[in-house]
């Protein structure tokens, strides 16, 4: 994730102070790990050197963090091109699974036995996930749904994967 | 020109315009759609099939009636004694004296002569190969099992001859008749005995009676009507699945009209087998009628034959009638690529064209008057208001249906699961309960018609059945027979008492006719003093005694006492005898006699009068019977006969009814009985057909704890709704349509409730689809329906 | 395979079920148990056996051996009578799809199961709104299931599930035909209800995010089954 494209974003709504922005992300973006200030101070300067902020005013009595930021035209350019532009599609293969059921089939182990186990361990991390997004507010359950539908994306892949490799197995060594 | 066309040209997606070879190729293939369609067509092919089969095979009936009718009618001429032109034949070497040997034997009627050749060579009977002799008998097959059988018993006694033959079907009636000739030397010329030199009478064919003709349409429309909507329901069987089918057509790219044509085979198929089935079903159900007899209903295989024309008529109808309605019945459903709209019946169904129908029949019935039966004119209105008044009640039952299913709210569970389905489509349902809307209707109003002109028939014969059971009478006098008559019936078991007279009447001696032509006679009957004083008020009497008896139901007859006072001179029969009437002769009243009559003439003893004498006279007899003795009537019989083959026997009823129209009666209410049943069938077929396609449903409903009688309560109501309803619609019409009828015939209505047995039919209807339907339904709850997916 | 645990509170357990359709074993040697409150997801292949242990716990079919017992009495032992009236009185159930009976407006189709149980007409519709309701379909109470869409339909099936107040509640795969969004809402409603009742739910997917609704998942294989939190 581009934390200065996701921060322009916020900007975009209207000015804002330093803090303001990182309390804004970590509510909305944040939850698995939140921003330190100085990952903000650096971005904003960056942006600002860069002439995709600009600013619009410091607050009385405050040192650096008491600067309030506003986008520029430049900026707002920015943002829209970023949006518009497909993330490159990533193989998401998990090398370590894949690697397990082979071996597990390869040394004559049950792959069900290693799917069934992987599977539990998905739930125990999907029941968490839903339980959360049931507590929570729409961002919350945007992001757990991400890592839901990927979770079991990994588990149907393993199970696909595991029935497969159990027909080949059969294949190539009948018994 | 070049090359470049040589290629396959490209047809355009554009809608291709079918020619008469596109059309034919799509009912082609309907049909090997319903020929491959694997088990599932199979079966609604059959479905179809069996019901349009049905439907023929009682069509082809219908259609052989006339056929039967006229070969029936013929060998019943064919086998009439054939006395001749002349007013008496000649005794000569081609006649015969022939004595009818007929006679009753609990319910059933034997027919037959004695036969006594007067030369060499006598005429044969029909069916006959050798005329039987002296003790002798040839019997039909039916008789001849009935006196072989233990019921037969007190028969095998009455006729106590000798079997040498049987008679052939030509000389029969039908597979059943109970028919015989007897040889016989000893029968003599004499009133009750014919002299014949054939057989075979041609009576001259009456023009059928107008109110036969009305009858007759009614029949018609009572019983093709509902075979018609029994076809039509058939060749829907399976429809809604059918359409799916075809949605899936369309998908590939089938069009409206090439499904339209696609079904139309698929129905075609199925109708065409029907027509083989309707002829193997009509072959085989007249073979049935030739030895089972139903409701005394029974025929030759042979007699019926459908009238050709009649014949093609159904064979080319039929199967298009049936591509009609299926292509009709497809125009209120839309198959689209992904499913079947029904976009029929959205809004309700309108009374406004529904209801005129019957209106106009009961208008053109109200202004027929009393004598109209008569004129040809007359004819066709009233059958033309019989025909829209009957169409009119199957036109407006489904309003009525509809409309009241509408209102029908709340209830139990099943009444709940029951009305609302009828809701959703009240289709179906009055579809076939329209015919049997049409059969019951057109039954009652048959029925009270009929009993209605029975009154005619129906009458009281005001016999007293608790003095005499029996009368038997013989064609001339003898005051022998007379008294063997009372001494033989007298000794025959379960004979209470008897009473015997000999019968003539007497006019004054030297009388001329009067200007009419007309001699003035009165009745003289001699009898046993104890006969008379069951004839007449009489204090004494002693053999020598004369009564004038007074007071006979004909005022007449008193009158004609005037020519026998005391003293006066008579001729006695004819030849006649000269008698005086004694000077002491009392006069006394009459009373009721056993036969229900009041005599009146004079009444004399034997000893004042010989009867053999007597000339173109009668002997008769009263027989009181003690009817706890089991067939005593029988024994009665057997002992007539033996006094006298020819004597004729009659029970005394207190309503005598005339059988003809007693069998019109069985016949309407055995066809009604039949077309409900049919009707029953494809509601029953429908029924399962619904069950099936809710396989899951029943089996959720099931999962969910519900009670089987919950589900077998809701097909019961189900089923109950409309027919009761039309049932409903079907008595009020019936009813209503019987009493115009009678209207015109100006007879009264004697009985309102001739509807209960038909109304029992319907209800019968009722419980025999939903008692079909349960063990379907009770499958269908299993739980492996939930395993479909 | 696997151990056969009869955990102490147990509402419905079953112990070495077998059960045939001809010569093919669905059930061969299964076990399950669930406590009141809990939702036990049935997961598995398709094929495995899935619903048939569903169909033998809920009485539906009868196991050819092997034990039930629901509440301390033997389900296997009952009449077809005495199990029909246990599952119009203490069980509900959901299934995928063609539940409802299309003739009946969602509010009688909701009501159905109470006037099944002998309740008064105007009592049971009374009681199926307050449901519908709850599952926010009370819009929806006079229309035809022909005149709703898949989710709502499903809504309306979980509503008459629970409206008995069953004790235990079998779900059959109850968002297999419906899109995700959907699918979530029904689970919610569904879990959030029963839970809130106190019912057990036994709930047979493929789906592993349905499944994440579950408190523990049971994986049947081949006719036999494996929990995994007790083999664990």
């Amino acid at each position: 994730m581009s934390i200065g494209h996701t921060l322009l974003g916020l900007l975009e709504s209207g000015p804002r102070h330093g803090y303001d922005l990182k309390r804004t992300f970590d509510e909305t973006f944040g939850h698995d790990k939140p921003l330190h200030y100085g990952q903000v101070y650096s971005t904003m300067s960056r942006l600002l050197k860069n002439g995709l902020v600009e600013v619009d005013g410091i607050e009385a009595g405050g040192g650096p963090e008491r600067k309030r930021y506003a986008i520029t035209d430049a900026g707002i350019t920015d943002v829209q091109r970023w949006l518009a532009t497909p993330e490159k599609p990533e193989p998401y293969l998990q090398s370590t699974l894949y690697t397990k059921v082979v071996l597990a089939l390869l040394t004559d182990r049950d792959a069900a036995e290693l799917l069934d186990a992987q599977r539990s361990e998905h739930l125990r991390l999907m029941r968490a996930l839903t339980e959360r997004k049931r507590k929570g507010d729409l961002a919350d359950q945007l992001i757990c749904d991400h890592a839901l539908f990927h979770l079991e994306a990994d588990l149907r892949w393993l199970e696909l994967t595991a029935a497969r490799l159990d027909k080949l197995a059969a294949e190539v060594r009948p018994s | 020109m070049t090359l470049l066309d040589d290629r396959p040209t490209r047809t355009a997606p554009a809608p291709t315009r079918p020619g008469l070879g596109g059309r034919l190729r799509d009912l082609g293939l309907g049909i090997r759609f319903a020929v491959s369609g694997g088990r599932e067509g199979w079966i609604r092919a059959l479905l179809t099939a069996v019901g349009v089969g049905l439907g023929v095979a009682l069509l082809l009936g219908a259609a052989s009636v006339p056929t039967f009718q006229q070969e029936r009618d013929a060998r019943g001429d064919a086998r009439q004694l054939g006395v001749g032109t002349d007013d008496r034949l000649k005794p000569g070497d081609r006649t015969m004296l022939a004595v009818d040997a007929s006679s009753e034997y609990r319910d059933v009627t034997i027919g037959g002569y004695l036969l006594r050749p007067e030369g060499a060579h006598p005429p044969l009977p029909p069916g006959v190969d050798k005329l039987p002799g002296p003790g002798e008998m040839v019997v039909s097959p039916a008789l001849d099992q009935l006196l072989h059988s233990a019921e037969g018993k007190l028969l095998k006694e009455r006729y106590d001859y000798r079997t040498v033959g049987t008679i052939h079907d030509s000389g029969l009636d039908n597979p059943f008749d109970l028919y015989l000739y007897v040889g016989s030397d000893s029968i003599k010329d004499g009133t009750d005995t014919s002299r014949i030199d054939h057989f075979g009478m041609n009576y001259p064919k009456e023009p059928m009676d107008p109110v036969l003709i009305v009858l007759i349409v009614l029949a018609c429309i009572v019983l093709l009507v509902p075979v018609a909507i029994f076809i039509a329901t058939a060749v829907r069987f399976g429809g809604e699945r059918r359409d799916k089918r075809l949605a899936a057509l369309r998908l590939v790219g089938a069009d409206v009209p090439m499904t339209r044509r696609m079904a139309a085979g698929e129905t075609l198929f199925g109708t065409l087998v029907g027509l083989v089935l309707g002829v193997v079903f009509f072959l085989a159900g007249r073979q049935l009628l030739g030895v089972v007899e139903i409701w005394r209903l029974s025929a030759f295989p042979s007699d019926f034959v459908p009238v050709p024309a009649l014949a093609v008529l159904i064979l080319v109808a039929v199967p298009l009638a049936s591509v009609a309605v299926t292509v009709f019945a497809l125009r209120s459903v839309v198959i689209e690529p992904l499913g079947v709209v029904r976009s029929g019946r959205v809004r309700g169904r309108r009374l406004w064209w529904r209801l005129p129908v019957p209106v106009v029949g009961v208008a053109l019935l109200l202004a027929s008057g009393p004598g109209d039966t008569l004129g040809t004119r007359g004819v066709v209105q009233i059958s033309a208001g019989i025909a829209f008044t009957l169409i009119g009640l199957v036109l407006v039952l489904p309003w009525v249906v509809e409309a009241t299913v509408r209102r029908l709210r709340g209830g139990p569970v099943p009444w709940q699961l029951a009305v609302r389905r009828l809701q959703l489509s009240t289709d179906g349902g009055s579809r076939a309960v329209a015919g049997i809307t049409i059969a019951v209707a057109g039954g009652i109003a048959l029925q009270m018609f009929t009993v209605g002109i029975n009154d005619d028939f129906n009458k009281k014969t005001g016999q007293d059945p608790s003095r005499a059971q029996l009368g038997a009478s013989a064609g001339f006098a003898s005051g022998e027979l007379a008294e063997r008559m009372v001494t033989e019936f007298g000794a025959t078991k379960g004979v209470r008492s008897v009473i015997g007279t000999v019968d003539s009447w007497a006019s004054r001696t030297g009388a001329k006719p009067d200007a009419d032509g007309i001699l003035a006679s009165v009745s003289v009957s001699v009898g046993s003093c104890s006969t008379l004083r069951e004839l007449a008020k009489v204090d004494s009497c002693r053999d020598g005694d004369v009564f004038r008896v007074e007071g006979a139901e004909n005022a007449g007859v008193d009158d004609e006492l005037k020519i026998a006072p005391p003293g006066a001179k008579l001729d006695v029969g004819d030849p006649a005898v000269r008698w005086t009437v004694p000077a002491d002769t009392r006069t006394v009243h009459s009373r009721r006699d056993p036969g229900g009559h009041y005599f009146g003439g004079l009444l004399v003893t034997p000893g004042a009068l010989d009867v053999r004498e007597l000339g173109n006279a009668s002997t008769s007899a009263q027989v009181q019977v003690d009817q706890s003795v089991p067939d005593v009537l029988e024994y009665v019989r057997n002992t007539g006969f033996a006094i006298n083959p020819g004597m004729h026997m009659y029970v005394y009823q207190t309503t005598q009814r005339d059988s003809e129209y007693a069998s019109i009666r069985s016949g309407l209410f055995t066809a009604a009985a039949l077309t409900m049943t049919l009707i029953a069938a494809s509601m029953l077929v429908s029924q399962i057909e619904q069950l099936r396609d809710r396989r899951r449903l029943l089996s959720i409903l099931v999962a969910y704890g519900t009670r089987r009688s919950t589900l077998a309560w809701s097909v019961l109501w189900q089923t109950a709704i409309p027919v009761v309803l039309g049932m409903a619609v079907a008595v009020t019409g019936g009813l209503g349509l019987g009493w115009l009828m009678l209207r015109m015939v100006d007879k009264p209505v004697t009985d309102w409730f001739l509807f209960l047995p038909l109304a029992g039919v319907g209800g019968a209807t009722i419980a025999a689809v939903t008692l079909l339907s349960l063990p379907p339904l009770y499958r269908m709850m299993r739980p492996e329906g939930l395993r479909t997916e | 395979m696997s151990s056969t645990p009869t955990p102490a509170g147990s509402l419905l357990t079953a112990t070495g079920l077998h059960k045939a359709y001809g010569p093919t074993p669905a059930l061969d040697g299964a076990s399950f148990s669930v406590h009141p409150g809990e939702v036990v997801a049935v997961m598995g292949p398709s094929g495995s056996g899935k619903s048939t242990l569903l169909h033998c716990l809920a009485g539906i079919v009868t196991p050819d051996s092997g034990t039930i017992t629901y509440d301390g009495r033997d389900l296997a032992g009952m009449s077809d009578a005495e199990r029909s009236a246990l599952r119009r009185g203490e069980f509900g159930f959901v299934f995928q799809f063609g539940q409802l009976v299309p003739e009946l407006t969602c509010v009688e189709n909701v009501a159905l199961p109470l006037r099944l149980n002998g309740v008064k007409r105007k009592e049971a519709e009374r009681r199926a709104t307050a449901w519908l309701q709850k599952l926010e379909v009370d819009g929806l109470a006079d229309k035809r299931p022909g005149e709703m869409s898949g989710g709502q339909g499903q809504r309306v099936a979980v509503a008459r599930s629970l409206v008995t107040n069953p004790r235990v509640l079998f779900a059959d795969e109850p968002t297999g035909a419906l899109d995700s969004l959907n699918g979530e809402r029904v689970m919610e409603l569904l879990t959030e209800a029963a839970r809130g009742a106190n019912a057990a739910v036994v709930l047979v997917t493929h789906e592993a995010r349905v499944a994440a609704y579950s408190d523990r998942e049971v994986v049947v294989r081949d006719g036999r089954s494996r929990d995994m939190e007790y083999t664990r």
